[in-house]
Order: C-alpha cells, then sequence, then structure tokens
C-alpha cells in the first residue's frame, strides 16, 4: 500500500465519500489541506467571507439537497467562528461535517498561535466530535464521522486535525471503509407499538397530525407518506416552523403551523384534540406554550429516532422510537391491513371551520405603508409557481415567512429554527443556490438579520450566484421592539437599527442589483424586476414600521390564550412570564 | 417570583462506554451541560483487551430527570449501554475511603476501637496516627467518617461509588 500524507489522505476520503462541495476559509493549520484540495478540482471549495457563514451555507446545501454539508475552516478563530452554525445545525438536526485544522500535536495544550481547544469547546454543541492524532487514524475517522452525521438524528461532526497529522504519512487505501459501525440507531418501529398506535387512532374522535422536521430530515419520501397517512385517516395536519414543506400548503386538511405564531385553527385543534400524533418533531416551548395547559385532553403518540426527545417536555402515552418516515409506512400498512376506514370526524372538522373563520393571519389594509404580511403575500404569489427555495434571517419577518408564504415541496424552507440566529439566511441561500444552480433562491431578511453576515454579498459575487435577497424592512429589530411592546411597556431599548446603510449602494458595491421599494403602489412591480433580473439581487422593501406579528402565544400563556390583534396587547406582563424566553 | 425547587431522588447508573480520549468529559460536561447533579462518578476500564470503561454515577433528581439522563447518556455515540441500577432492583454498592487520624492518648485508643467495630484496616501507623481503610456502602462510611471527626480527623480520601447488581445478570 502506499503511503500518503494526512492531507491527501483527507481529501482521498471525501471524495471517496462523494462529496463534491466544500464551504471553508484557509488559514495557517490548514495549509496542508488547502495545498491538497489545489490538485482535486472535483472537490468545489466555496470560500466565504467568515467561517460562520461556512457552517451556514453548508447547513442550506444540506437542508435543501439532504446530502451533508462539509465546512473546512483553521484553527483557533476559524473554528470559534463555526460554532454558532455547529450549535445551530445541532439545534435543527443538519447533517454536517466540519473539519478544523488544530495546532500540531506536539503544541497542543501550549497555547501556540492561534490554539483553541476546538474539541473540548464543540463537545456539547456537536453530535460527536474528534481529535485525529495519527494519519492513519483519519480515513476511518471521517467515515464514520459523515455516518454520525446524517444516520439517526442527523447532526454536526467536527474532526480536529492537528497540522503535524496533515504532513504525517500513513498508508492509505481508498476502501478503509467503516465495518460494523457502533452508532447503529433504530430505524424500524417497534412492532408492538406501531399496532397500538393504530388502535389509538381507530379509537380518536377528535385527531392532528403534528408534524416536524424530523419528517424532512427522513428524505421526500417520508412526505409522500405523509400526505398518504393523513389521506387515509382525514385528520388535520399543522406542523412546526422546521416541518413546513413536509405537507401541502394547499391541501384542506392543512391547519398552518402551531405554536407561538401558529395560526388560531392549529392551535385550538392541538388544545382540543383527544389524539396528538407527533411526528418527527419534539414538543418545543415554541410549540407547547404553557406546559400544564398543552393539550390538556389528549392521548399522544411521540414518533422520534431520538429517544431523549421522549418525555423531555411533555409526557407521551405512547412513543415509537424509529425513523419517522419508516415508522409511517409501518403504520400505514398496519391500518390498511386493519382495512381502517377513517370516520369523516364531521364534528371535529365543523368546530375546526369554526376556528378557521377566526381569519387569523389578516391584517390590516394600508394605502401609504407597504404591510410586510403583504409583502411576504405578493412574493409568494409571484414566485411560487417556480418552486422557490426560501431562507429566511430571524425574527418578525421570519415568522410573517412561515406564516404567508406557503409551501408545497419539502427542502424549499430553510430557517434557523431551535437557535434562532440571525445572519443565517444569506449564507444558507448561497449554499442552497450550490445544491441547485437552477433554482430560484431567496433569502427573505430583516434589516438588521441580514447585516449579521453581509459580507457573503461578496460570495455570491465570486461564483455567480443569482441569489435573491427580500429585506422586510421596518428599521428595528422588529421582534426585540415587538416584545418590548408587548411586555415593557413598548420602552425600546436598543431595538432600533440606527445608523442602517444605503443597501442599494451597498449591494452595488458588491456587484449585485439593488431596488428599493417603498410604495405599495411599487410593490409587485418591485417583486417582478427581482425575479426578472439576472444574477443575485437585493430588494430594500420599506415596510411599516410598527406592524407586529400575530397572531401570538405570548410567553407563560396557553395555546387558548392567543393574542389575534394589536388590541388583545396589555403592554404590561407579570415576572413569571418575563422570566420566560 | 421565586426560583422552585423539585423532589429529587437518588439513583446509580452503570455506564458502559469505549475506553477512549475525551469521555469523562462528554459525560461530565453533559451533566453540567444540561444542569444535571453528579454525586460520584468513577470510572475505570474493565475488559481485557482495555476497549471498555465502566462509570458508575450516582445522581439525583426527580424521575422524569433520571429518566433524561439516561436517555441523553444513551444517545452519545461512545456510550454502549446505560443501567439505572436503582431502578433495576438488588445491587451492591461499595465505596473505599482512606481516613487519617492524628492524636495521643484516649482519642488513639478510641479511634482504634471504633475501627475494629466498623471493619477498617489500619494500613499505616505511627506513633501519633492512622491511615485506615475502610469499604462499604456509602452510609456506612460517612457514619465512620463523622465518628473519626471527634477523634482527631486530619484527611480523608474517598473512591466514589461503584454498584453491580445482584444475580447471575450482567448489566
Amino acid at each position: 500500500m502506499a503511503e500518503k500524507s494526512g492531507a491527501e489522505i483527507l481529501v482521498q476520503t471525501l471524495l471517496d465519500l462523494g462529496v463534491d462541495t466544500v464551504f471553508g476559509y484557509p488559514g495557517g493549520a490548514v495549509l496542508p489541506i488547502y495545498d491538497a484540495l489545489y490538485d482535486h478540482p472535483k472537490i468545489k471549495h466555496i470560500l466565504v467571507r467568515h467561517e460562520q457563514a461556512a457552517t451556514h451555507a453548508a447547513e442550506g446545501y444540506a437542508r435543501s439537497t439532504g446530502k451533508p454539508g462539509v465546512v473546512l475552516v483553521t484553527s483557533g478563530p476559524g473554528a470559534t467562528n463555526a460554532v454558532t452554525g455547529i450549535t445551530d445545525a445541532l439545534m435543527d438536526s443538519i447533517p454536517m461535517v466540519v473539519i478544523t485544522g488544530q495546532v500540531a500535536t506536539n503544541l497542543i495544550g501550549s497555547d501556540a498561535f492561534q490554539e483553541a481547544d476546538t474539541v473540548g469547546i464543540t463537545r456539547h454543541c456537536t453530535k460527536h466530535n474528534y481529535l485525529v492524532k495519527q494519519p492513519s487514524e483519519l480515513a476511518g475517522v471521517l467515515t464514520e464521522a459523515f455516518h454520525i452525521a446524517t444516520q439517526g438524528r442527523p447532526g454536526p461532526v467536527v474532526v480536529d486535525i492537528p497540522k503535524n497529522v496533515q504532513v504525517a504519512a500513513a498508508e492509505f487505501s481508498s476502501h478503509n471503509g467503516l465495518k460494523n459501525s457502533r452508532y447503529q440507531p433504530q430505524v424500524d418501529g417497534d412492532f408492538k407499538a406501531i399496532n397500538e398506535a393504530a388502535e389509538m387512532i381507530m379509537q380518536a374522535k377528535a385527531p392532528i397530525l403534528y408534524t416536524g422536521g424530523g419528517i424532512i430530515n427522513s428524505g421526500p419520501k417520508a412526505s409522500e407518506t405523509l400526505c398518504q397517512l393523513a389521506e387515509l385517516l382525514g385528520a388535520p395536519v399543522t406542523s412546526t416552523l422546521m416541518g413546513l414543506g413536509a405537507f401541502p400548503a394547499s391541501s384542506d386538511q392543512w391547519l398552518g403551523m402551531l405554536g407561538m405564531h401558529g395560526t388560531y385553527e392549529a392551535n385550538m385543534a392541538m388544545n382540543r384534540a383527544d389524539l396528538v400524533v407527533c411526528l418527527g418533531a419534539r414538543f418545543d416551548d415554541r410549540i407547547t406554550g404553557r406546559l400544564d395547559a398543552f393539550s390538556p385532553n389528549s392521548k399522544k403518540i411521540h414518533v422520534d429516532i431520538d429517544r431523549s426527545s421522549v418525555n423531555k417536555t411533555v409526557r407521551v402515552d405512547l412513543p415509537v422510537i424509529g425513523d419517522v418516515g419508516r415508522v409511517m409506512e409501518q403504520l400505514l400498512a398496519v391500518l390498511k391491513g386493519r382495512k381502517f376506514n377513517a370516520p369523516d370526524y364531521e364534528e371535529w372538522w365543523s368546530r375546526i371551520k369554526g376556528w378557521r373563520a377566526t381569519d387569523c393571519l389578516a391584517f390590516p389594509e394600508n394605502k401609504t405603508e407597504i404591510m410586510p404580511q403583504l409583502a411576504i403575500r405578493k412574493l409568494w404569489e409571484a414566485t411560487h409557481e417556480r418552486d422557490p427555495i426560501i431562507t429566511t434571517e430571524v425574527g418578525q419577518h421570519q415568522m410573517w415567512a412561515a406564516q404567508h408564504f406557503d409551501f408545497e415541496k419539502p427542502n424549499k424552507w430553510l430557517t434557523s429554527g431551535g437557535l434562532g440566529t440571525m445572519g443565517y439566511g444569506l449564507p444558507a441561500a448561497i449554499g442552497a443556490q450550490l445544491g441547485d444552480p437552477d433554482a430560484l433562491v431567496i433569502d427573505i431578511a430583516g434589516e438588521a438579520s441580514i447585516q449579521m453576515n453581509i459580507q457573503e454579498l461578496a460570495t455570491a459575487s465570486q461564483y455567480r450566484l443569482p441569489v435573491k435577497i427580500f429585506i422586510v424592512n421596518n428599521e428595528y429589530m422588529g421582534m426585540v421592539r415587538q416584545w418590548q411592546e408587548l411586555t415593557y411597556e413598548s420602552r425600546y431599548s436598543n431595538s432600533y437599527s440606527d445608523s442602517l446603510p444605503d443597501f442599494i449602494k451597498l449591494a452595488e458595491s458588491y456587484g449585485w442589483t439593488g431596488i428599493l421599494i417603498d410604495d405599495p403602489a411599487d410593490l409587485e412591480a418591485g417583486i417582478a424586476k427581482m425575479i426578472e433580473t439576472d444574477g443575485p439581487v437585493l430588494v430594500d422593501c420599506r415596510v411599516a414600521k410598527l406592524a407586529n406579528c400575530f397572531p401570538m402565544i405570548p410567553s407563560g400563556a396557553a395555546h387558548t390564550e392567543m393574542l389575534l390583534t394589536p388590541e388583545d396587547v396589555k403592554g404590561t406582563m407579570d415576572d413569571n412570564a418575563k422570566a420566560l424566553v | 417570583m421565586h426560583i422552585k425547587e423539585e423532589q429529587v431522588e437518588r439513583h446509580v447508573l452503570a455506564v458502559l462506554v469505549d475506553n477512549e480520549a475525551g469521555i469523562l468529559a462528554r459525560i461530565a460536561g453533559m451533566f453540567t451541560a444540561r444542569g444535571y447533579n453528579i454525586e460520584s462518578l468513577t470510572v475505570a476500564d474493565i475488559s481485557a483487551d482495555h476497549a471498555i470503561s465502566r462509570i458508575t454515577i450516582a445522581t439525583n433528581g426527580p424521575p422524569y430527570v433520571i429518566e433524561q439522563i439516561i436517555a441523553q447518556l444513551d444517545r452519545l455515540v461512545p456510550v454502549h449501554s446505560v443501567r439505572d441500577l436503582t431502578e433495576a432492583g438488588p445491587h451492591v454498592q461499595r465505596e473505599l475511603a482512606l481516613v487519617k487520624v492524628a492524636g495521643k492518648g484516649e482519642n488513639r485508643i478510641e479511634a482504634m476501637r471504633l475501627a475494629d467495630v466498623y471493619r477498617a484496616r489500619v494500613v499505616d501507623a505511627t506513633t501519633e496516627s492512622f491511615v485506615f481503610e475502610i469499604t462499604g456502602a456509602p452510609e456506612k462510611i460517612q457514619t465512620f467518617v463523622g465518628l473519626m471527626r471527634e477523634v482527631g480527623l486530619v484527611e480523608v480520601g474517598r473512591t466514589g461509588v461503584v454498584a453491580i447488581g445482584r444475580g447471575p445478570d450482567s448489566a
């Protein structure tokens, strides 16, 4: 067997694992790897402008293609800058492998230049991590890293490689594959549990399917299975933020998103249901509202591939551990085998109809200012036939996008749900565009969030990526301002976006096209121009500054206590509510 | 507003893990990261090829937290199995302590007498001190150390609990 350098082994193993795109930023401790990449044009390296953006771009790539995202950064600040995106991927279960350079093994612990304890720092924000001390271990570790990142509940894996390990040589043959991995998550659901689930479904009078990001992670087939299951059951379907797109929004059975900014009908149905079937979701606090009032009268089935998600916050009657796509297939088979014929749930649907009549997503008409909800709605109208990939930053615009942009297919909605990372949307859009060069990719942004990774305008320019940014500009960190209005008597402490740049000139200086929309009359034309314009386009859409995102379950409240309109706002909250996130 | 405290119960967990660098930090760090308590933690490799270590963790928390601790441990990649010995039923818990006592006259005689009653062994002696070795359940060690305080306790070192289920089956 021929000897190769660690760097060469790394690159060869990435090729063997089918990696064709790497997001990264060079530096001292990864120079040997970058030198090896120089000889391998089959791996496309995307040079970002900040390591955090590399991780979000990898997330966007992973979320839209279903393939793991790969990141390559240097030691010290390279690794620490990547930590936010790694944590984001952990929270949202995104498959990602992050390769970090490290100082030479003999220098570890000496406070060497650009040394950081990467394995220590990332231990609890990764699914697993490694420090590789011998080049002979590299192929095995990388293969296992990809296996762990993609199997079971997906997540980020960090592989920290000291510089001398990159330079040193070891024997290598490209079929040093993974043998009998120690990590073998359960995929099929327990047959007895599936039968019990079927039994519970057959007895339900008011069932609801509560779906989440697990269905997207399971693959497009799981979304199809969900549709079949929903059709067989005839039950209403709601979803978390992460699960949007798994079930078509055009379906009659679709209730919209649930939770803090979910629809009235979704939250009321969760509250009144007698059976909640949780499919690949995790009863997050944004979903449940006040825990002791969460869906009080229902039996609960929880399908999850991660056992630690079960009974973490909400006690369930029946856990089913396994891949949600597979478990739904098993459930379908059992229900069909038992000749299940769904009742029409007439009474249940008539109650839902009543809640729907609230028209909770309605917003006031405004002739002089652009309502942000309207902007999103118009954006959807103009683009939905092209199946666009939508990314977002974090804040009001994100929730408005979730409420007013309807998704029909999975892998089209990329957003930072669990960690809520401002600055996610632009790099994620870049990653998604690389994964699907022909797609229409739009980052729905806020003027505050977009500035957190604004330097990535250059990355899009460099790789000729026709990404569109649609800034819903209200000159506030809108969600912070909204909470201050609701909780702190409108004392707007530091939530005004002062000294904003001229976004149009900024875009142009990076070689982008900039479009300003500040009149409701120009909204449709502006959006049309954005779509027609080749190459990257940034739209600065000036919207009503003080608009709030409704409906809303305020912190500490139950699903039944939604704020539907500005008239419901009291302006203060007690300390118990204030203490909740 | 005041922060509420919850009723807790003590559980002893036996965790089999890959004997690899950083495993202890991974386990201990998971406890701190998620706000769980560690009363004691012992670890040593137990397999002929040194590939597997057994970690015994005494922890406490409300039942739903204990359930989470087990699930969170179980999802760590290098963890092979987690067993809740407290839940599993009858088991033996043992701990070893080295207890140094210094003094002369009546205290010295009393220390010796108590050591005899508690089946502690003398592993070092000078004219003015003893080092006792004692093994037993944590409560027994606790009581013995408490008594030694009254007769000249200088220093104590404890191993923390190791535990194993009764009967022929393995964890």
